[in-house]
Formats: structure tokens, sequence, C-alpha cells
């Protein structure tokens, strides 16, 4: 049963890092393309199958 | 960005007749779930409609209500909305259609079970999860299924990036797994009966870890999900801030997971773990106003558009009923405003709220939206649909405030102390009685939006007559090309994640775990949190069937058996309850509402009542408490308690930890014939002068055993300590 609890505070501690490393990339606001996708969800109705924006964005 | 789909235009078809088979299913059982919600609401005010039957007592059906409407009418939803929803963001069909076939005829069938298997009292008693062990399996390989179906069709997508809904929908899948798992963790005594692997304090926290995170997974995420696709397609524009809704994303799941013990505050459970909770549920404040203000403001400067489509209209509802729930979730985390609305009927108003306004009107838009698509033509009647609208809303209104007065003043009637010190109310029936006017009003409330729900059908299937169904829809798009491995120059790392769809159910994984293991190793590990105390011993076998029974019948939807560290409750209850009065009890019965009074010290010497008292109450109520809405339970009187389940319980109690002696399961059932007769013998000759038989192989014996026990161990603790 220990074994168990130390292989957890293993895990925890390496997802702890890759949360502080998400935090502070949220914090830093880096998103490249933060717009596109929001647009292109509107555009697969097959009226609108002209208009795919894959290749623009 | 730089794109690097460049693959050859493959065509393909989206699959419509999944998403109209889990949109009728959501219909079906809207109507049935609210309908049973409706007759729960009216038995509060009329015991009558208990109809003096085991199968539609209160204890019973409220669960079946509860369970309908989560996991029939959202559930159902959410698989709708995901299937419809999935298809189109990722540009490819459902991986396999057997598996969403599997996905859908599965899920009924657990409906199905669950609503046989309730009324007939096979349940755990764990709120959300009362469904036993056979269909908890049968939950769990479904919801994989789902999983399966969902992962597959990501990584054969057409479109690299993914969406915000479908993190929603990921965060959804992998959550509620775990959370199922972990708090279906039970051991099988028969066929249709387990005990919970956890006791007492323990499994309360596993099942409010659980309990929350079914609010916050299956009927938020999820719904979520739902928000930011439907939303922007109804109005035909983006959402108003795409970065916001990644950072809704991410600030939601990893805070949710903590804000279980909020449950629990002022009950037996650690302090510091309640304290972990409030803590974070008030941070949840933050990403849920975050989601609500992203999903109101993507009709900024086109508020127009909702005067006119009545999708527009229920969704707008739904967001701000969100976000009013999402409000008040965080001020009732507030311990001091816990303590006046905890087990009150304040806490089903505001839950209704949610359900009705967030989850209800979030479907009902979405309903709206898929069946003219589906159907290829408009809605049947936009005025039947505006008037399921205002018929809906106002209902919601009637249906809440009522319930905030009543809880608001039922909890000053508890805590209310006259001039000499006494209390104001010491007859808790008092407090009950005074609000059967606003249950009443409440009552009003549920039939409109009822109605609502009726016009709905009806406008539906008008619709989906009127329009043809188009079973597939053609779609083409170009194939993705092979995933770049690297980043293009100047790109986030975050970008690299959203391409990986694996890895990100790892990451999302990861980091709910964070929060549930963090809140419950300890607890299982530190053994202080767990005060032992000498005089709590195992219940006898009796009891135990009588606790049993007490679980069968769902007394604990209506009696909680918790005293809070307050004056009021103390002087009304006897002293507060201590963790270490729990460790026998697998599972916990702590109970969340107190529409009857507190059973927790029932057989202490201040609150012990005649044996054949609790005879004629189970069997008549008011015949001994004039005014009581408690129903009646006449069959505990003439059912013989099953006695050939003892060994195998007492057995498994053992393997539970619990110190029943070496052997004792074969020689159980003569201590409880011994203890059956002692009580039966002791109330005899006064219930067959009112023309009662008596027989001391009847459920009811059982019952009277258990309550008598309950709070009277920790009376002997006192006497020990007095004597020293």
């Amino acid at each position: 049963m220990g074994v168990l609890i130390i292989l957890i505070l293993v895990s925890l501690a390496v997802a702890l890092a890759f949360l502080f490393a998400f935090i502070w990339s949220v914090k830093s606001g880096q998103y490249e393309d933060d717009y596109t996708p929001s647009v292109r969800m509107l555009f697969d109705d097959e009226q609108d199958k002209s208009t795919n924006t894959d290749n623009q964005s | 960005m730089s794109t690097s789909t460049s693959g050859t235009v493959e065509k393909f078809s989206y699959d419509n007749n999944i998403v109209r088979l889990f949109a009728n299913a959501t219909i079906l059982w809207g109507a049935v779930g609210m309908l049973v919600g409706l007759l729960v609401a009216l038995q509060m005010i009329f015991p009558v409609l208990n109809m003096n039957l085991e199968y539609t007592s209160f204890g019973r059906i409220r669960p079946l209500h509860t369970n309908a409407v989560i996991f029939a009418f959202v559930g159902n939803g959410i698989f709708a909305g995901v299937y419809y929803s999935l298809q189109r963001l990722l540009k490819t069909r459902m991986w396999s259609d057997l598996l969403s076939r599997i996905n859908f005829w599965g899920w009924q069938l657990i409906i199905v079970s669950a609503a046989i298997t309730l009324p007939l009292g096979y349940t755990t008693s764990k709120e959300y999860a009362e469904l036993e062990w056979p269909i908890d399996i049968a939950i769990a390989l479904i919801w994989v299924v789902f999983g399966w179906n969902l992962f597959a069709t990501i990584l054969k997508r057409r479109e690299r990036h993914l969406y915000v809904a479908i993190w929603f929908y990921i965060a959804t899948f992998v959550t509620v797994a775990v959370l199922h798992i972990v708090n279906s963790f039970e051991l099988p005594v028969s066929m249709f009966k387990s005990y919970s692997w956890y006791a007492g304090v323990q499994d309360a926290l596993v099942q409010w870890w659980y309990g929350h995170n079914a609010v916050a997974f299956f009927l938020t995420t999820p719904y979520l999900g739902l928000m930011y696709y439907f939303i922007p397609k109804a109005a035909n524009r983006p959402v108003f801030s795409y970065r916001l809704s990644i950072i809704h994303f991410w600030a939601l799941i990893f805070l949710y997971i903590w804000a279980g013990p909020h449950h629990l505050l002022y009950t037996a459970l650690p302090d510091w773990a309640q304290s972990l909770g409030v803590v974070f549920s008030v941070m949840l404040i933050a990403p849920s106003w975050g989601g609500m203000i992203n999903g109101l403001l993507t009709l900024r400067g086109a508020w127009d558009k909702v005067r006119d489509s009545v999708v527009l209209k229920f969704m707008v509802v739904a967001v701000t009923a969100y976000g009013m729930s999402t409000f008040e979730g965080p001020m009732l985390s507030l311990k001091s405003v816990n303590a006046i609305a905890h087990f009150t009927d304040w806490i089903i108003a505001h839950v209704h709220v949610g359900a009705l306004g967030w989850n209800g009107f979030l479907t009902f838009g979405m309903l709206y939206y898929l069946f003219p698509k589906l159907y290829r033509t408009q809605i049947f009647s936009t005025k039947l649909a505006n008037f399921h609208f205002w018929i809906g809303t106002l209902g919601i209104l009637f249906y809440a405030i009522p319930l905030y007065w009543a809880g608001f003043t039922q909890s000053q009637m508890w805590n209310d102390f006259d001039s000499n010190g006494f209390l104001e109310y010491p007859n808790f029936l008092y407090t009950v009685t005074n609000i059967l006017p606003m249950y009443a009003y409440r009552a009003i409330g549920g039939s409109l939006y009822y109605i609502g729900v009726i016009v709905m059908v009806y406008n539906l299937i008008m619709t989906a007559r009127v329009g043809s169904f188009q079973k597939e829809e053609a779609a083409e798009a170009p194939a993705l090309a092979k995933a770049n491995p690297g980043l293009a120059p100047g790109e986030h790392w975050h970008r690299w994640i959203e391409r990986r769809p694996v890895q990100m159910l790892v990451w999302a994984l990861v980091m709910i775990l964070i929060g549930g293991i963090i809140e419950m190793v300890p607890t299982f590990l530190v053994k202080s949190n767990v005060p032992t105390i000498a005089t709590v011993k195992p219940y006898t076998p009796l009891e135990l069937q009588g606790r049993d029974i007490y679980i069968k019948e769902g007394c604990n939807a209506c009696h909680t058996q918790m005293v809070r560290p307050f004056r009021s409750e103390t002087e009304r209850y006897g002293e507060y309850s201590k963790a270490g009065e729990f460790v026998y009890d697998h599972p916990f019965l702590w109970g969340s509402k107190r529409t009857g009074p507190d059973l927790a010290r029932e057989g202490s010497s201040k609150l012990r009542k005649p044996n054949s008292w609790h005879f004629e109450h189970m069997y008549d109520p008011r015949s001994v408490s004039d005014g009581s809405i408690m129903p009646a339970y006449p069959w505990l009187l003439e059912k013989e308690l099953d006695t050939s389940t003892t060994a195998a319980k007492i057995n498994a109690m053992i393997t539970l930890g619990v110190p029943y002696e070496e052997g004792y399961a074969a020689i159980a059932n003569r201590d409880l014939v011994k203890q059956a007769n002692e009580i039966a013998d002791e109330m005899r000759a006064q219930l067959e002068e009112e023309g009662f038989e008596v027989s001391a192989d009847r459920e009811i014996i059982a019952l009277i055993a258990y309550l008598q026990r309950l709070g009277t161990d920790i009376e002997k603790t006192n006497e020990t300590a007095e004597k020293q």
C-alpha cells in the first residue's frame, strides 16, 4: 500500500511541474492564434463549403 | 499559423441518425424524469400521493427523479450535442457507427435498469450514485465505449485544431470515468446489494468529491462545450474571446475537482479538508463567470438576434442561470452562509436554478436548433416555442423563489431561541408545516415548467413530421497531412499540445487527479483524522439489517445523521457528531437534506422514543405526529425480514475491516432473533391492545433496532468519562 502512495506522490510532483508551466504560459498570454478557430467553426455547413478557411489560416 | 492541410479533398458524410436517436431519448427521458420530479414535489404537500406503496414512496422515487434528469435527460442531451458538434468540428464522421449504436442502446438499457431497480429499493444510498454494482459496471463499460469513439474520431479528424468545445468533451469523458470508478468502489454482498469500500468520514469525502464533480463534469463541462458550439452557431458569430475560452477551460477543470468538501461544512470532516473545499469553491467564481461572460458577450452588438431567435432566447437564459448558480455556489461555500443554508430547501432552489435554467434551457435551445437542421425545415411553430420559453422562465422563478424563502425561513426557525434560552420551536414538525405553502408554490412552478416541456414535445414532433429527416449529411474536406511534429517558427507550445488529443487526455487526467489525490490520500493515511472512540462498536446483526432497510427505503433522502456543532443543533439533538462515531458505517448516511429531523441521536436518552412509538409512526406517521408529511410504511409491518443475507453481510463487513469476531457470521442470526424477540416482546402488549399484530420476524423490528441504536454509543463514552 505504501508504495502506491509513493508512486502517486511522484506522479503528483511531475503533474505539478506541468501545471505551473501551464499557468505561467496562460499568464504570459502567448497564444499565437487565438482568433481563427473561433471563426472557422462557423463555416462548416454545406452551403458554406466554398468558404472553407483551412488554407487561409 | 502555417497550415499543413494540403491533402486531397475527401467526400464523406455526417451521421445524423445517432444524433436523432439521442435527441429523441433526451426528450423522452426529460418528460419522464421531470414528471417524477413533479410527483415527488407534490408528495411533500400531500403525503397520500406516496400511495402507501413501497414502489412509489418518496425515498425510493426521489433518486429516480435525480437519476432520470441527470443521467437520462442531461446524459442523452450531452451525447446528442457531442455527436452532432464533434463530427462537424473535426470534419469527419464518427469513427465507428457500431460504437455509436452501442453507446446509445447501452445507455438506454442502463436508464431502464435504473428505472426498475430504484423503485424496487436497490440502492447504495450515495447521492447520484445510487445504482447498484452491476449497473455501475455497465455504466463504466458504456462510458468507455463513448470515450473510445470520441478519441478515435479525434485521431482521424480532418481539422488540425481542436476547438475549445472538444476540450470540454475530453475533460468530461476523462473525469467522469475517474469519478465514477473511484466512488463506486463497493463490495458486492449479493446480486443487488453492496457495501461501500469506504466508511464514515472517508466515504463521505469520496462521495462528495464525486457528487460535486458530477455537477462539475456531467452537468457543467459538457454543457459548456455545447455552449461554445451552439451559441456561436445559432448567432452565426464567433465566440467573444477565444483566448478567454482557453483560460476558462484550464482554470475550471483544475479548480472544480477540489471543491467537493463544501458539501460537508461543519460536519465531522477534518477542518483542513473543509477549508480547502471553501477556498477552491470561492476561486471557482472566476472561471465560471469568465465562461458566462464569454457566452453572453458573444452576442455583443447582435442582441437583436435574440429577439428573433428562440434558440438564442433559451441559451441566453441558460447562460444567465449558469452565472447565477455559479455565483451562488461560492457564496454557499462560505461557512457562515452554509451554516444557514445547509440541509434546507435553499440548496434545492440552488440546484434547480442550475438544472432547470442552465441544463434544461440549454438543452431546449439545442433541440430547437437541431430539429430544423436534422429535418431540413423550419421549426413547426415559433409561437409555441416562444410560449415554451416564457412559461419555462416563469416556471423557474416560481420554483426557485418560494424555495429560497422556505429554506431561509426554516433555517431561522431551527436557530431561534426564546428569551429564556430555550429553542423557540422545539417541535421540528412546526418548522415543516410552516413552509408547506412554499412547497405548494414550488409545485406550481414545476408544473409551469412542465407545461412548457409538453408544448416543446408537440412542437418538435410536428417539426419532424413536416420536415424530412436527412440521415446522412454529405460533406467534404481536405485530408489532414501528417502532423508536423515540430513547431512552426513563432508558434507557441500550447498550439503543439492542442494538436495531440492523447497527450491532452493524459494532461487533463493528471490535472484532475491532483485535486482528488491530495484531498483524499491524507484522510486515508492520517489516523488522527478519525479519532477512535472506544465505546463505538459494530452494529448487531439485527441493527445492520435495519440499517439496510433504512437505506432501501431511502430514509436518508429526508433525514440527516449529522449534528453540526451549533448550539441550536446540540440543544435540539444532543452532542455534535464526531468522526469516530462513523468508523463502521459502510456507507455513511449523513444525508444532505433535513426535511425531517436529524436522526444521528435518535436512540439517545435525550431523544429516545418507545419502540411502540416507532412501530405506530412507521405504520402511519400522522397517527402519532399530526400534520407530518412523512410517507407511511405499512409494508414494513408485513414483510418478513430476509435473514438469509445476514451471514454474507457480516462477512462482507469483516472484509471491510469491521471487527466482528472470526466465525461470527455463522451464528449472527441467533443474536438477531434474540434481539428481535426482545423488541417485539417489549411492545407487544401495548400494540396488541391497539389492534396491531406484532411479530418478531418483520422488517419493522430491524428498523426499530437500528433507530434505537443511533447515538447511543457515544453516551457510553460520556458515562465512562463521568465515572472517571
